[in-house]
C-alpha cells in the first residue's frame, strides 16, 4: 500500500470518514494510533499496579500462593490461551483485511474473533463456578481449609489476585466484545478500506493488549 | 515506510504478508507449549524468571508484529517504550523499599 492518494484538502472533496481538524488521512491515521498508543501505555500501568501486588504478597507467602495455584487446573489455562491467541491472529487478519480493501476478510475475521472471545469468557465462567464450589470465593463465601489450615488465609489472599487479576481481564474482554459487535456492523457496512482502516487498527490494539495480560497471566496464576 | 510521506498523503502503511501472521501465531502457540512444559519441570528458584521470560517473549512478539509497533511511527515507539520504562520503575521503587524491610521474610 504505497500509493499515493492526493485528497482532503478543504476545498476538494475528501474522504467521508475524514474528520475537520486533520489534513488527511493519513495524518487522521496517526492521531488515531498513537493515541490509541497513549491509552494502551495507561493501562499496562494500570494492571501494572496489581501485578506489583501479586509479586510483593507472593514473596510474602510463597507457600500459600503455590497452594493457591495448585487449584488452578493448568489444561483449562493452556486451552484458553491457546484460544486468545487465537483471536488474536484473527483480530490482526480482520486489520489486514481492511488495509487491503477485503471487506468480508474483515467481517468473518471480526466475527471469529467475537466467537474466540465467548468462548474464552464461557471457560473462565466455568473455571469461577468450580472454584465457588470449592469454597474458594474470597469474602463471606470463603469456606475453603488447606490440608495445612496455617496456609488457608495465604490462599485466601492468592484468590484475591486471581479473582481481581482475572475479573478485571475478563471485564476487558467484554467490553471488546461489546467494541466487537459494532465493528462487525460497521465493516458490514462497508466503512472501512485501504484508506480508512484506523479504527479496526485501534481495535486490534485493544484487543492484542488484552491478550498480552493474559499471557501474563496464565504463567502466574495456572503454572508457577 | 517513508518517514517523509505522511504529512500530505493517505495512510501509506506497511502492509504486512500473511505468512508473518501465522507464523508469528505458530511461534506464540509454541512458546506457549514451551512455557507449560518447563513449568513441569523443577528448576528451583528459576522457574519464574524462565515463565517470566518466555512471557515477555511473547509479549514483545505481539506488539512488533499484531500491533505493528515494528512499522510504526518513532514517536509510537517513544510511548510504547515509556509505558514500559514508567512500570520498571513502579517495580524498581516498590521492590526497593520492601527488599529492604529486614523485619519482614525478604
Amino acid at each position: 500500500m504505497s500509493e499515493v492518494v492526493r485528497e482532503g484538502h478543504a476545498h476538494r472533496p475528501h474522504h467521508p470518514f475524514l474528520q475537520h481538524h486533520f489534513e488527511d488521512m493519513g495524518q487522521q491515521h496517526e492521531a488515531s494510533t498513537l493515541g490509541m498508543w497513549v491509552f494502551v501505555a495507561q493501562e499496562i500501568l494500570f494492571f501494572g499496579g496489581m501485578f506489583m501486588a501479586y509479586a510483593i504478597y507472593r514473596g510474602m507467602y510463597p507457600d500459600a500462593w503455590a497452594a493457591g495455584a495448585s487449584h488452578q487446573d493448568w489444561k483449562v489455562g493452556a486451552f484458553n490461551t491457546a484460544v486468545l491467541i487465537g483471536s488474536s491472529l484473527t483480530m490482526a487478519l480482520a486489520v489486514w483485511g481492511a488495509q487491503t480493501g477485503r471487506r468480508m476478510v474483515t467481517v468473518w475475521m471480526l466475527v471469529l474473533t467475537l466467537i474466540l472471545g465467548s468462548v474464552f469468557l464461557g471457560v473462565k465462567a466455568y473455571e469461577y463456578s468450580v472454584h465457588a464450589h470449592e469454597g474458594l470465593f474470597p469474602g463471606a463465601s470463603f469456606t475453603y481449609v488447606d490440608p495445612n489450615p496455617a496456609l488457608t488465609p495465604g490462599v485466601q489472599l492468592f484468590m484475591v489476585f486471581y479473582f481481581g487479576l482475572t475479573g478485571l481481564h475478563a471485564l476487558h474482554m467484554v467490553i471488546g466484545a461489546g467494541l466487537l459487535i459494532w465493528f462487525i456492523w460497521r465493516a458490514w457496512a462497508g466503512h472501512f478500506g485501504p484508506e480508512y482502516y484506523a479504527p479496526v487498527e485501534i481495535m486490534g490494539l485493544y484487543w492484542h493488549f488484552v491478550d498480552i495480560v493474559w499471557i501474563f497471566l496464565f504463567p502466574l496464576l495456572y503454572l508457577i | 515506510m517513508n518517514e517523509h510521506a505522511h504529512s500530505t498523503k493517505a495512510p501509506t502503511h506497511h502492509v504486512s504478508s500473511l505468512a508473518m501472521y501465522f507464523g508469528v501465531f505458530l511461534a506464540l502457540m509454541v512458546l506457549t507449549a514451551v512455557t507449560v512444559w518447563v513449568s513441569r519441570i523443577d528448576l528451583g528458584a528459576m522457574n519464574v524468571p524462565v515463565a517470566l521470560a518466555v512471557a515477555i517473549v511473547k509479549a514483545a512478539l505481539v506488539i512488533l508484529f499484531f500491533m505493528h509497533v515494528l512499522h510504526s511511527t518513532r514517536l509510537t515507539w517513544v510511548v510504547v517504550i515509556s509505558a514500559f520504562l514508567w512500570l520498571g520503575v513502579l517495580f524498581v521503587l516498590t521492590f526497593s523499599d520492601y527488599m529492604t524491610r529486614h523485619w519482614l521474610l525478604y
